[in-house]
């Protein structure tokens, strides 16, 4: 099957962002004139803080899906940095600063970890990811005995609750991340081989692509930014628990399917995740103002990612036949 | 990995895979966990306890039959935890409305297979993954369940509803579930035309369809029995307390995938047996009470879990580089 949807697709004939983009308008005039309450500054400001931590997620998880991968462990590395974050700073007394440096590089090591054995031993993506799911979350709850740490210094909030020229202080961060992944993917030597890895991993390799250490290094940017997402939720919510991120991993691959990638590997751009989870968050924001119960938004999430996949493999396969 | 599946030759190879293979391991596995935390706490072999295990985890493993079919096919289905949530308030609701409790116990089976042979469809005729479809149809099903529902949960439900509380000859009726599914479902896959077809599609698509399978119907219709093991699996779920909670135990999926996978399934679709899967969800229920007996906390389960599944998946992978180059 995956032979056949390679062979009809043209990857740059037709541009699923500029669809999707059309969407995003609507969605944002339909639910503006539903209720005045969804196009204001503080809250268009306020979405932008909550789907800050899926967004950091979701940027390499757009690089992994390119190459063909998936991560589906994001969530729990996730949650085991933030425990770390709490554990180190509170039972190893470490200093804050030094702790939150830890809590990321645990979700490094926790990436490299999946990467290692997706190159060494050959684990399918999707079954490492899986049992890290299990094995990093089951870390997390072992280690806290789900037990919070709270108690943070006021300094601590300025990433998670306070604003830089009025605007929320993670956004700068994503900011300054879209910007470096999109450039990575788009401009750079790296990135192009992403592409390839995820056309022909064969091809690649015979054409001197060092495919093993680039699949290593996007799975340890995939912990790593897990990490830092960590940090800032804890930062965000003041508190560490063993469950946050959970089904993160979804809500970022959402994201990045909705936002175009293929999951079959070779396609996908950082405009489209960016839209991609933009979208998902203004949805379930807009409706729930609208006065849709909050779990129905979820409902309607999935239908948009299964209807998006539908038109876009659908107009895709047109432009294929036409031309 | 297909030609495996269809060479019908020699008996001995036959043995040989019986007693290497991911079945004798579990089962050992599962006599020693037996054996060796019953000697450090009689309590754990105490039949009650043993009888709770399966009792309370019978569901998993049927769904796990259903999940391996798909999961040979080449697919995945993630959304399997939901859909036994929904099924189960079908079913509970059905049952308040004065509905014959033949019929609650029936429309959970009817349908989980719509559902999952309309996944199956948009897998194998759209052309659409199945993580993607079935990752889709995870949040309809769990949004849509806790807000048709409120979060509340099912009580009062009329005393004959609860199949799974039944005992047949001082034994637990979900036992006769598990059991006689996993041996009627080992010999469906390795004998009936569709079961072989499920094998090859999953193994090489072209080789599939070279031989005269249609892929895309094999697609659809390993989905359509695992939705009828799902709609067990939920019946058996909804009748075994006497509430029936809007929310199933979280990453139920994740359970019941780790059991096919631990069973030997290869995610790589084209391998593995539904009675590894069904000894596998045994041994994971069994790992899982076990440590409450051994004084270990209950917190590290998901650990075990995942330390299980890698476990599984590098001595497979071992398995099968030794194998390629045996021969």
């Amino acid at each position: 099957m995956s032979v056949e949807a390679r062979a009809t697709r043209a990857p740059f004939a037709y541009h699923h962002e500029l669809l999707l983009l059309i969407v995003l308008v609507l969605v944002v005039g339909f639910l503006a004139v539903g209720t005045d309450k969804f196009l204001t500054v503080d809250n268009m400001l306020n979405q932008g803080r909550l789907m800050t931590e899926v967004a950091l997620v979701a940027l390499p998880m757009t690089f992994i899906i390119i190459t063909g991968g998936i991560d589906l462990s994001v969530g729990s590395i996730m949650g085991l940095a933030a425990i770390m974050l709490g554990v180190a700073w509170k039972n190893f007394g470490l200093p804050l600063e030094l702790a939150i440096v830890f809590s990321v590089a645990v979700g490094a090591v926790a990436g490299f970890f999946n990467g290692l054995l997706i190159i060494r031993v050959r684990v399918p993506p999707l079954i490492m990811t899986l049992a890290t799911l299990a094995l990093y979350r089951g870390l997390a709850e072992g280690i806290s005995q789900a037990r919070s740490v709270r108690g943070y210094p006021e300094w601590f909030f300025v990433l998670g609750q306070g604003e830089v020229f009025g605007v929320p202080t993670q956004l700068w961060i994503l900011l300054v991340a879209i910007i470096i992944f999109w450039i990575v993917l788009a401009k750079t030597t790296f990135g192009r081989s992403l592409y390839a890895i995820g056309y022909n991993e064969e091809a690649a390799r015979f054409s001197g692509i060092p495919v093993d250490r680039i699949k290593l290094i996007i799975y340890s940017l995939s912990g790593t930014m897990a990490g830092l997402a960590g940090y800032i939720f804890v930062s965000r919510v003041s508190t560490t628990r063993s469950d946050m991120g959970t089904g993160l991993e979804l809500d970022a691959i959402a994201a990045v399917v909705l936002g175009g990638t293929s999951i079959f590997g070779g396609v996908g751009t950082i405009a489209g995740t960016v839209i991609g989870f933009t979208l998902i968050q203004l949805l379930k924001n807009g409706l729930a103002l609208s006065g849709v119960k909050g779990d129905a938004t979820i409902v309607v999430i999935g239908t948009v990612l299964i209807l998006s996949i539908l038109v876009s493999n659908f107009l895709q396969r047109r432009r294929g036949a036409g031309g | 990995m297909a030609t495996a599946a269809f060479s019908t030759s020699a008996g001995y190879r036959d043995l040989r895979r019986m007693v290497l293979g991911q079945e004798m391991v579990l089962f050992i596995a599962i006599v020693l966990l037996f054996v060796v935390v019953g000697l450090i706490n009689p309590r754990f072999v105490a039949e009650r306890n043993i009888s709770s295990i399966f009792l309370g985890n019978a569901y998993i493993a049927v769904a796990a039959i259903g999940m391996s079919m798909v999961i040979i096919s080449g697919n995945i289905d993630i959304s399997v935890g939901s859909l036994i949530g929904v099924l189960a308030t079908i079913a509970g609701t059905l049952a308040l409305n004065g509905v014959p409790i033949i019929i609650c116990w029936l429309a959970p089976l009817v349908i989980g297979i719509a559902i999952t042979s309309g996944m199956g469809a948009i897998v194998a005729y759209l052309h659409i993954p199945s993580i993607v479809v079935t990752l889709g149809m995870l949040s309809i099903l769990k949004g849509g369940l806790i807000s048709v529902t409120g979060g509340a949960w099912l009580t009062n439900l009329p005393p004959e509803f609860f199949l799974s509380q039944t005992r047949l000859f001082g034994i637990p009726t979900p036992i006769y579930f598990m059991v006689g599914l996993t041996i009627a479902a080992a010999f469906w896959m390795r004998l009936s035309a569709t079961g072989r077809a499920i094998y090859a599609v999953g193994g090489n698509v072209e080789a599939a369809r070279l031989s005269g399978i249609d892929p895309a119907a094999t697609v659809v219709k390993a989905f359509a029995i695992h939705g009828f093991f799902v709609g067990i699996a939920a019946v058996l779920f909804a009748t075994q307390l006497s509430v029936i909670q809007s929310t199933v135990p979280p990453n139920l999926e994740l359970t019941i995938i780790t059991a096919s996978v631990v069973g030997g399934v290869s995610i790589l679709g084209g391998t593995g047996t539904v009675i590894g899967s069904t000894l596998a969800a045994v041994l994971i229920a069994a790992i899982a009470s076990s440590m409450i007996f051994v004084n270990i906390s209950p917190f590290w389960m998901r650990a075990v879990q995942g330390i299980l599944i890698l476990v599984t998946v590098l001595a497979d992978l071992w398995r099968r580089q030794r194998q390629r180059m045996g021969t």
